[in-house]
């Protein structure tokens, strides 16, 4: 544990209230506990107000494209595995316009930590349902309720057999903290999805809502149970479960380079060889 | 009486091996010192089909295909009725005894003698059609053993038997067809293809990174570099899509990896975004577009010209890139080298543009000389004050120092969004125009470097046909063609295609009497590029876009018809 905060203090577009704030909190903790040096640390983010998330920490940052902060990380990582990589949006970047990255990253297994603020709507388009908002709520641009059923990430992570799945919860930071700093030592793809209320688009998941439903996982859950992992993410609503659902040792993506790649220089000897070949 | 050129097509359906026999006796006429320019055509089906492998052999030179055969290797009936109308006034056909020549002048092949199995028919094919041509028995034996070692000694001498076997069976036939003249370019020289010279100059340059979506004919680059990857530190990954690919490629190369990213025109058309993210982040990102006929998926396995506007207006929003369009073989290699150079140096997406035929053209080339290539910019891993460190830096060329993340104390912040320069979003409107200038300012030394047309023939009252990409070789022979004719005939061929330099090329097309553009779409889309950037238009065009690569007979009949 570091004493000094190296992450630096920033000024923040985040609406006042937003759950944002404690993501970011618990993020800069779980950094300290790790004892990451911020020019060791890359973020590499989508689009959203979540997205910005890491410009508010001093960190190497890559923020992106919407959806596509899976592939820039996967890149980052697999150019240089020196550096600890995190991915981190919202959930309409991470679970709609990036869900074919989402289900690739479960299945490459690559050593990165996938922090989701799921707050179920798009914020920063003024209120739209997301993948993760329920069937039948109603927002401004689905009026007569969301008509599609919501994409349970937990739930597909634990089924596809992913690294680490978690869930946490904004309004729990040092919980939260904790679990990014587990999923960031998982030597495999990391999800933790955070529950999140959206103060002003999203009237029905609030605070108050969660803290009424949310509940820790017990020492009586066994996260290598693939069934009792997929029971708890499956479990939603009266009752919402917070904690690490499940924990693979499937072994992470190789080969990976062995160092970074920027300080290999063109072996033109070899290459020479290989020319040779060609006549 | 030795012929000087020779076009030879081996034709058959998918699966039974003719791209085998090609490779074969393409790789043996190039030891022996001989020129050659082979055209792959194949359907988009694994088996089955009709494919054609055409080698066009010259003892001296060889630029373009032709559309006439000289000796037809052919391995289905098929063939047969598909090439008839095709034939050369000389030409010979080699067919399966079991099938017959359908009246055709040629050879019944007695495979079933010959071999004892169906499976050495493609040996037994390249003993024939070796032996007809006159190529040193020893040139074709030594490369079957080469091809056979790995399978073990029996199947080497197995093969090797039917060799011979069928070489003597040929030299013992009364054929009028007639040997090659003797080659003229010694050894020493490479046979590859468009493709596999793309990934070889992209290794020369340093790359060690690919991260592809496999898509016909953009594949082969990738595979080369697979197949290579062991050797030369490459990691490769197939990404879920094309958007992953690039975007996989952008975030390696802000991470110091060197990458390469190859593809077509539908997987570029979902590249786009990603292209437009390289350039707001200022990282540089190499691209390969092996075009072929579209819209949509188009004819899959055919070639065309038609994805320049489609690379030259990509990506949203707008901002300086590079695009080369090598012309053959050897500028294959030397423009996929100067291309990843273009993009580190500049840290902006630059583009190569290939086509089907081009990146399934095998050439006989020269060999490389990797001594004499140039160094490729690279970034920086220190920095003299990381405190004080931004990355987008506002320079007169518009270039920042580009520092990798994870070598200084240093953090290194990228934005999609506008960003102020040390990377953090920005809705500072001053600074976006700030932001703006800087990076188009780039363009200026793009410029600057950029690759002059190459001028062949003299253009003082000629005919000038202009043109860009793979169609350099046809257009070469149908200008030597007019010359002889005794019409006075240029090339003026574009290694480059943007940005243009008119001052380099316009006082040259006004010498000429007329000014033709030959180009492989429909639109004409470089005369449109240089009338949009220097008000020129051209006397006439020539388009393809049929499916097939333009020949100097192509271009002369649609020159005929224009003038008629």
């Amino acid at each position: 544990m570091t004493d000094a905060n190296p992450y630096g203090e920033f000024e923040t577009a985040w609406c006042p209230g937003c759950g944002n704030f404690a993501i970011r909190k618990a993020m800069v903790a779980a950094l300290m506990e790790l004892g990451l040096p911020p020019h060791n640390v890359v973020f590499s983010t989508g689009i959203g107000q979540a997205a910005k998330a890491p410009h508010y920490i001093r960190v190497n940052l890559i923020n992106g494209l919407h959806g596509r902060s899976l592939p820039a990380a996967t890149g980052v990582k697999l150019a240089n595995p020196e550096l600890a990589v995190f991915a981190e949006s919202g959930d309409g970047c991470s679970y709609g316009e990036g869900g074919n990255h989402f289900l690739a990253a479960i299945r490459r297994n690559i050593d990165l930590t996938y922090v989701v603020h799921n707050n179920q709507i798009y914020g920063l388009t003024k209120g739209q349902a997301s993948p993760t908002t329920p069937k039948g709520q109603k927002t401004k641009t689905q009026p007569h309720g969301a008509p599609s059923e919501a994409f349970n990430p937990v739930a597909v992570a634990v089924t596809m057999g992913a690294g680490f799945v978690a869930r946490g919860f904004a309004g729990e930071v040092e919980h939260l903290a904790g679990l990014i700093a587990a999923a960031a030592r998982h030597p495999g793809f990391s999800l933790v999805d955070v529950l999140q209320p959206c103060v002003s688009f999203n009237k029905v998941n609030t605070y108050a809502w969660y803290k009424e439903r949310c509940y820790r996982l017990g020492d009586d859950h066994d996260p290598t149970n693939r069934q009792a992992a997929l029971d708890r993410a499956l479990e939603w609503g009266e009752r919402i479960p917070l904690g690490v659902l499940w924990r693979s040792d499937r072994p992470a993506f190789g080969p990976m380079p062995t160092g970074p790649l920027a300080v290999r220089e063109p072996d033109l000897k070899t290459l020479s060889g290989i020319l040779a070949g060609y006549a | 009486m030795a012929r000087s050129s020779v076009n030879v097509v081996i034709g058959g359906e998918a699966g039974q091996g003719l791209v085998t026999i090609g490779e074969f006796l393409s790789r043996a006429l190039t030891r022996a010192g001989y020129a050659i320019c082979v055209t792959q055509d194949y359907m988009s089906r694994i088996r089955g089909g009709h494919n054609t492998f055409a080698v066009r052999i010259d003892p001296v030179a060889v630029a373009a295909p032709d559309e006439a055969i000289d000796l037809l290797v052919a391995l289905s009936a098929d063939t047969l009725d598909i090439h008839r109308g095709d034939l050369s006034p000389r030409a010979l056909v080699l067919a399966d005894a079991a099938v017959g020549l359908g009246g055709l002048p040629g050879l019944a092949v007695p495979y079933k003698t010959l071999c004892p199995k169906p499976l050495y028919e493609n040996v037994a094919a390249l003993g024939v059609a070796g032996a007809l041509l006159c190529l040193d028995a020893a040139i074709l034996s030594g490369l079957v053993a080469e091809k056979f070692v790995a399978k073990g000694e029996a199947v080497v001498a197995a093969n090797l038997e039917v060799l011979a076997a069928a070489m003597d069976w040929a030299k013992g036939q009364e054929a009028t067809f007639a040997c090659l003249a003797p080659p003229t370019l010694g050894p020493g020289r490479l046979m590859l293809h468009g493709n596999e010279a793309i990934a070889l100059g992209a290794l020369a340059a340093g790359v060690n990174f690919s991260s592809f979506y496999p898509m016909t004919p953009g594949t082969s680059v990738i595979q080369t570099l697979i197949d290579q990857a062991d050797a030369m530190g490459v990691t490769v990954e197939q990404a879920e899509d094309e958007i992953a690919a690039v975007v996989m490629a952008v975030g390696a190369s802000y991470a110091g990896a060197r990458p390469l990213v190859s593809t077509s025109g539908g997987g570029f058309a979902l590249m786009t975004e990603g292209v437009s993210l390289a350039a707001m982040l200022e990282t540089p990102v190499t691209v390969v577009v092996a075009q072929r006929p579209g819209p949509a998926t188009g004819l899959p396995t055919r070639t065309e010209q038609a994805d320049l506007d489609l690379v030259l207006y990509a990506g949203h929003g707008e901002f300086p890139r590079a695009i080369f369009a090598p012309g053959d073989v050897s500028q294959c290699f030397h423009l996929a080298h100067l291309a990843v150079d273009t993009a580190e140096r500049f840290q902006s997406p630059v583009f190569v543009l290939t086509d089907q035929f081009l990146a399934d053209s095998f050439r006989d080339v020269p060999p490389f000389d990797l001594a004499a290539l140039p160094a490729v910019a690279r970034p920086l891993t220190t920095v003299d004050d990381p405190a004080g460190y931004v990355r987008y830096a506002v320079t007169d060329s518009g270039v920042s120092p580009r520092l990798l993340p994870g070598f200084t104390e240093a953090t290194v912040v990228l934005d999609s969004d506008e960003h102020t320069q040390d990377g953090h979003i920005t809705e500072d409107l001053a600074v976006r125009v700030a932001m703006q200038d800087k990076r188009m300012r780039k363009l200026t030394g793009l410029t600057a470097a950029a690759l002059p047309p190459d001028l062949v023939g003299e253009a003082e009252g000629a005919t000038l046909l202009a043109c860009w990409g793979s169609t350099l070789g046809a257009a070469l022979e149908a200008a030597e063609s007019l010359r002889q004719a005794g019409e006075p005939a240029c090339v003026l061929h574009f290694s480059q295609v943007y940005p243009l330099v008119g001052q380099c090329f316009l006082p040259i097309l006004a010498k000429a009497r007329r000014t033709v553009m030959v180009e492989g779409n429909y639109s004409g889309q470089l005369a449109s590029l240089i009338r949009r950037e220097t008000g020129y238009v051209f006397d006439a065009r020539v388009a393809r876009y049929d499916g097939l690569p333009f020949t100097a007979a192509f271009i002369l009949s649609k020159l005929r018809e224009a003038t008629a």
